[in-house]
C-alpha cells in the first residue's frame, strides 16, 4: 500500500494532519489514490517522465558539457490549496506587488521613501541591481513589474511566509501549465469529483497584460515579442513555449536592431517595427551600450527606446532593485508606507549582516542558520547551517566579514511537506510555492502556481538546478467567494 | 475578420529550411543504406556495391582517408553513426532537432515532437555496433521521414513558414535525387550499352528503390531501361522524387513566399523549372547526362546562395556575432 508506513514527521504535511488524519480537501485524492491498482502510479509516473522527454520538456544545466538536456523531474501527488487559503494568498500577492512598484518607481523618481528614512540610502545605492541608468523613465501604466513569480513557504507553525520576490525575469510557469497537462493525460482519474481552478488561460493573460502596457503610439494590435537570449539558455523551454501559446515571435538579440530610437525585427520581407518585448534577458546582457559592453545577447540602443517611450520593455529595467534580499527586508515596511497596511502575509525573519548586532548573531549561529548572498538566485551562493561542514561555515564567515552588505541570514525553515512517490512508496518530501502575478491595466494571479519539491530525503533546496522537481499545484474553487 | 500575420524573422525561416533539408537527407541516406543493404543479399560474392553508396553521397575522399576500404560495416559507421561526419544520419538528426528546437514557437508542438521523438529514438537504435543495424532501423526512419512531412502538412497552416520548410524539402531531393543518377548512371553504363547481364535489371531497381520510385516507374514505364529510368527521375512531372516536380513545387514555395516581387532566389529558380519543362530526355543524354547533372547542382547552390542572400541575411550594419546561430551550411 502505498501510504501504509506514509509518516508526517514532525513537520507540517499538506496532505494530513499531525494525528494522520487526512486534511479535508485531500479526503477525495487520498480515496482515489487508495482505490488504485497496484503498480498504477508507478506506472503513471514513468509515462508521465517518458512523455516530457519525448515533448522535450527539458531545462539546460550549466556547467554541464554539451549543453546537457534534463528532465525537470515531476511528481504526480499534487498539492492542494483550499479555497479559502487561496483568497489569502492572491489578496496578499496583489498586496505586495502594488507596494513593490509604487517602491521601484518611487526609488527611480523621488525616492520619498528614503527622504522620509523609512529605508537606508546606503541599501539602495549599494544594491547590485539597483540601476541608475533607468532613472525618471516613466514606463506606461507606471508598470514596473509585469511578471512576477514570488516564493512563499509554509513553516512549521502552519504559518505562510514571503520568502523571495522574484521580480527581475521569473521562470517556471510553463511547467505549471505542462504539469496541469501532463495530469490529465497521464492520471486523468484523480480529477473525478474535484472542481480545480483552471490555468489554461495565463499566456491569454500574460498576452492581454503585455498589449496593455503598449506605447502610446500603437493601435489596436501593438507588435510584442519575446526576447530570449537563445536555445542554449536554461529557461529556453518555456521562452518558446510562451510564444508558441501566445502566438508572438520569439527573437534573439540579433534579430533586433534599433534605429533612431525605433525597434526593428530582420524578417523576411523586411525590418517590422516592434512595440513591446517581454524580454528574458537580465539587464546586464540588454543593451551593451547601457549596461555590459561585453553583451553578445543584448541589442545595442534598446534601452535609448524605451527611454523615449517607443518601446514597452517588460519587465522594466532596474526593477531588480526590489530584489535585493536586503531590500527584501524592507518590504513589510513598503507595504505600510505606500498602503498604509500590515502585510497579509509576513516575511521570513531576516538578519541583516551589515547591522552589527545582527552579523554578530549570524557569526554565533551559521550552524542553525541559512545564509543567502543578496544578489544570488537559483539556490547558488548559499549556506545551509544545520547540513554544512565546519569549513563551509568558516569560509561563510570570512566572506560574510569582507562583504556583510552582501549577506543576509534566516532561521532554517522547516518548509512544509507533501507525499511524494519515492520508488514504490509515498514519503513526505518539502516544498514551497511560487505563485505568479501579472501586472498591467489589472493585476491577475494565476491560480495556483509551480509547486516545487526538493527529492532528496530531507532536502531543503528546491531549485531545479540542485535536484528539485514539481509538482501539479490544486487551488480548489469555492462556493459563493469562488470566481 | 482575418489579421494577416507577421512576416518571418529571418532567422527563423533559416532554421526552418534547413530543419526541412537535414530531416530529408536524413531519410535520403537511411533509404540508400537500406536499399543497398537488401541489394548485397541478391549480389555475387564478389559483388561489393559499397563503393558507390559513398560515391553517391559525394564524400570518397573524406571516407578514405578515415576508413579506407568501402565495407558493409565501414560504410554503415560513417554513414548512420559518425558524428564527426556532418552529413550522417546521426549528425543530420542531430541538425534537424537543433533548429527544430530554435523555431519551437513557430512549427506546431506535433511537429517539433516527431522531431525529438525520432532523435531520441535514433540515437538509442545505433548506439550498436554498424553490424548489428538491422536494416529495419533504415526502414523506421524512412517512415519517419514520410510522418515528418505528414505532420507538417497536417497540423501546420500552410502559411510562409510551411513554405519555407516544403522549399527546404524539395530543394534537398532535387539534389539528392541527381546525385544517386549521376553516380549510378555511369557505373551501369558499360552494360545498359551491351547485352544486359541478369544483375542489370537488379541494379537498375535499386536506383529506383533508392528514390521510393520503383512502383510508380512500374505502372507508368513498365519494362526496366536506363532511358526510362532516366526520364522518370529526372523529367516525371507527376513523381514526388523526381528533379521536375521537386523543383516545380520549390519555386511554387518560392512564389508564394514571395508574392511576386522579383529577387534573384525567384529568377533562378523559375528559369531553372522551365528549362526542365521544355527538357528532352534523348537530348540531355546526347550533350552527357553527367555534364547536365553537374550543372543541375550548380544551379541548385546558386538558388541556395540567392535563398541567403534574399531572406535569411541580416541587413543590419550593427551585426554581431550571437551564440546561437541556427545549424546550417553545406
Amino acid at each position: 500500500m502505498l501510504f501504509e508506513a506514509y509518516q508526517t514527521e514532525s513537520f507540517h504535511d499538506e496532505m494530513f494532519l499531525a494525528d494522520g488524519t487526512v486534511r479535508p480537501e485531500a479526503r477525495l485524492l487520498l480515496e482515489t489514490l487508495q482505490s488504485l491498482e497496484e503498480g498504477h502510479l508507478q506506472r503513471s509516473q514513468r509515462a508521465a517522465e517518458r512523455m516530457l522527454l519525448q515533448m522535450g520538456i527539458t531545462f539546460n544545466v550549466y556547467g554541464e558539457a554539451g549543453g546537457a538536456e534534463r528532465i525537470f523531474p515531476f511528481d504526480l501527488i499534487p498539492r492542494i490549496v483550499p479555497a479559502a487559503e487561496w483568497d489569502r494568498m492572491e489578496r496578499a500577492l496583489k498586496q505586495r506587488i502594488r507596494a513593490l512598484n509604487a517602491f521601484i518607481d518611487d526609488i527611480y523618481h523621488d525616492q520619498r521613501i528614503l527622504k522620509d528614512k523609512v529605508i537606508p540610502e546606503e541599501v539602495i545605492r549599494s544594491a547590485a541591481s539597483y540601476r541608475p541608468q533607468v532613472h525618471g523613465i516613466n514606463p506606461p501604466g507606471g508598470v514596473w513589474c509585469h511578471i512576477t513569480g514570488t516564493d512563499l513557504i509554509r513553516h512549521g507553525d502552519g504559518e505562510l511566509y514571503v520568502l523571495e520576490d522574484n521580480l527581475r525575469v521569473p521562470s517556471g510557469v510553463s511547467y505549471v501549465l505542462e504539469n496541469r497537462d501532463l495530469m490529465k493525460r497521464t492520471f486523468p482519474e484523480v480529477f473525478e469529483g474535484l472542481r480545480i481552478r483552471p490555468v489554461d488561460d495565463y499566456p491569454g493573460n500574460l498576452l492581454d497584460t503585455l498589449e496593455s502596457v503598449a506605447p502610446a503610439h500603437c493601435g489596436e494590435e501593438p507588435v510584442v515579442v519575446l526576447l530570449t537570449p537563445g536555445m542554449y539558455n536554461s529557461a529556453y523551454f518555456e521562452h518558446t513555449f510562451l510564444a508558441q501559446k501566445m502566438g508572438i515571435p520569439l527573437v534573439q538579440g540579433s534579430d533586433l536592431i534599433v534605429e533612431d530610437g525605433i525597434v526593428w525585427m530582420q524578417t523576411t520581407k523586411g525590418p517590422c517595427r516592434v512595440d513591446v518585448i517581454y524580454r528574458r534577458i537580465d539587464d546586464d546582457f540588454l543593451d551593451p551600450d547601457v549596461f555590459r559592453a561585453d553583451s553578445l545577447l543584448g541589442v545595442s540602443g534598446i534601452v535609448d527606446a524605451y527611454r523615449r517611450g517607443n518601446v514597452t520593455l517588460a519587465n522594466a529595467p532596474g526593477n531588480g532593485v526590489a530584489d535585493d534580499k536586503v531590500v527584501y527586508a524592507y518590504v513589510p515596511d513598503m507595504i505600510r508606507y505606500y498602503e498604509g497596511e500590515d502585510a497579509i502575509i509576513p516575511n521570513v525573519l531576516t538578519y541583516l549582516c551589515w547591522r552589527d548586532a545582527d552579523r554578530q548573531h549570524v557569526l554565533q549561529n551559521l550552524d542553525k542558520l541559512v545564509v543567502k548572498a543578496a544578489n544570488e538566485s537559483g539556490g547558488y551562493g548559499m549556506l545551509i547551517g544545520p547540513h554544512s561542514t565546519k569549513a563551509e561555515q568558516a569560509d561563510f564567515a570570512d566572506r560574510i566579514n569582507d562583504n556583510p552588505r552582501n549577506y543576509i541570514a534566516q532561521p532554517t525553515l522547516a518548509l512544509s511537506r507533501v507525499p511524494t512517490l519515492i520508488g514504490d512508496r509515498l514519503e513526505g518530501r518539502h516544498v514551497d510555492l511560487r505563485p505568479y502575478v501579472l501586472y498591467g491595466k489589472n493585476i491577475r494571479v494565476l491560480p495556483g502556481g509551480l509547486t516545487r519539491v526538493a527529492l532528496r530525503k530531507g532536502s531543503l533546496v528546491v531549485n531545479s538546478s540542485q535536484g528539485g522537481g514539481s509538482k501539479d499545484t490544486w487551488v480548489l474553487a469555492g462556493g459563493v467567494n469562488g470566481h | 475578420m482575418v489579421t494577416e500575420s507577421l512576416p518571418l524573422l529571418s532567422r527563423v525561416a533559416d532554421s526552418l529550411y534547413w530543419m526541412a533539408r537535414y530531416m530529408e537527407r536524413a531519410e535520403n541516406v537511411a533509404r540508400l543504406l537500406e536499399v543497398n543493404l537488401h541489394l548485397q543479399l541478391d549480389l555475387p560474392l564478389d559483388g561489393n556495391q559499397w563503393q558507390p553508396v559513398i560515391d553517391t553521397c559525394g564524400e570518397s575522399a573524406v571516407f578514405r582517408k578515415r576508413y579506407g576500404e568501402a565495407t558493409q560495416e565501414s560504410v554503415v559507421t560513417f554513414l548512420a553513426q559518425d558524428r564527426d561526419y556532418s552529413n550522417s544520419i546521426t549528425s543530420c538528426l542531430l541538425a534537424a532537432r537543433e533548429n527544430a528546437r530554435s523555431v519551437r514557437e513557430t512549427i506546431s508542438s506535433e511537429t517539433w515532437e516527431h522531431v525529438n521523438g525520432i532523435y531520441l529514438r535514433v540515437l538509442q537504435q545505433y548506439a550498436k555496433p554498424a553490424e548489428e543495424l538491422s536494416p529495419e532501423v533504415f526502414r523506421d526512419l524512412r517512415l519517419a521521414g514520410h510522418m515528418f512531412q505528414g505532420i507538417t502538412d497536417a497540423t501546420m497552416s500552410h502559411n510562409e513558414a510551411w513554405h519555407f520548410v516544403r522549399l527546404g524539402r524539395q530543394m534537398e531531393r532535387a539534389d539528392k535525387t541527381s546525385r544517386l543518377l549521376d553516380v549510378k548512371y555511369f557505373m551501369l553504363l558499360p552494360s545498359a550499352s551491351g547485352v544486359g547481364t541478369p544483375y542489370d535489371d537488379l541494379l537498375w531497381s535499386a536506383v529506383l528503390k533508392s528514390a521510393s520510385a520503383f512502383e510508380m516507374y512500374r505502372q507508368c514505364c513498365g519494362k526496366i531501361s536506363p532511358r526510362e529510368v532516366v526520364n522518370f527521375l529526372v523529367l516525371d512531372p507527376d513523381f514526388p522524387r523526381s528533379i521536375r516536380h521537386s523543383v516545380a513545387r520549390a519555386a511554387d514555395s518560392l512564389d508564394v513566399i514571395r508574392q511576386g516581387a522579383v529577387c534573384g532566389s525567384v529568377r533562378l529558380l523559375g528559369e531553372l523549372r522551365r528549362e526542365l519543362d521544355e527538357m528532352d530526355v534523348d537530348q540531355m543524354i546526347r550533350l552527357g547526362l553527367h555534364e547536365f547533372l553537374d550543372s543541375l547542382q550548380l544551379r541548385l547552390n546558386a538558388v541556395g546562395a540567392g535563398l541567403q542572400r534574399d531572406f535569411f541575411a541580416l541587413r543590419s550594419q550593427t551585426e554581431s556575432p550571437t551564440q546561437t546561430q541556427s545549424v546550417g551550411g553545406d
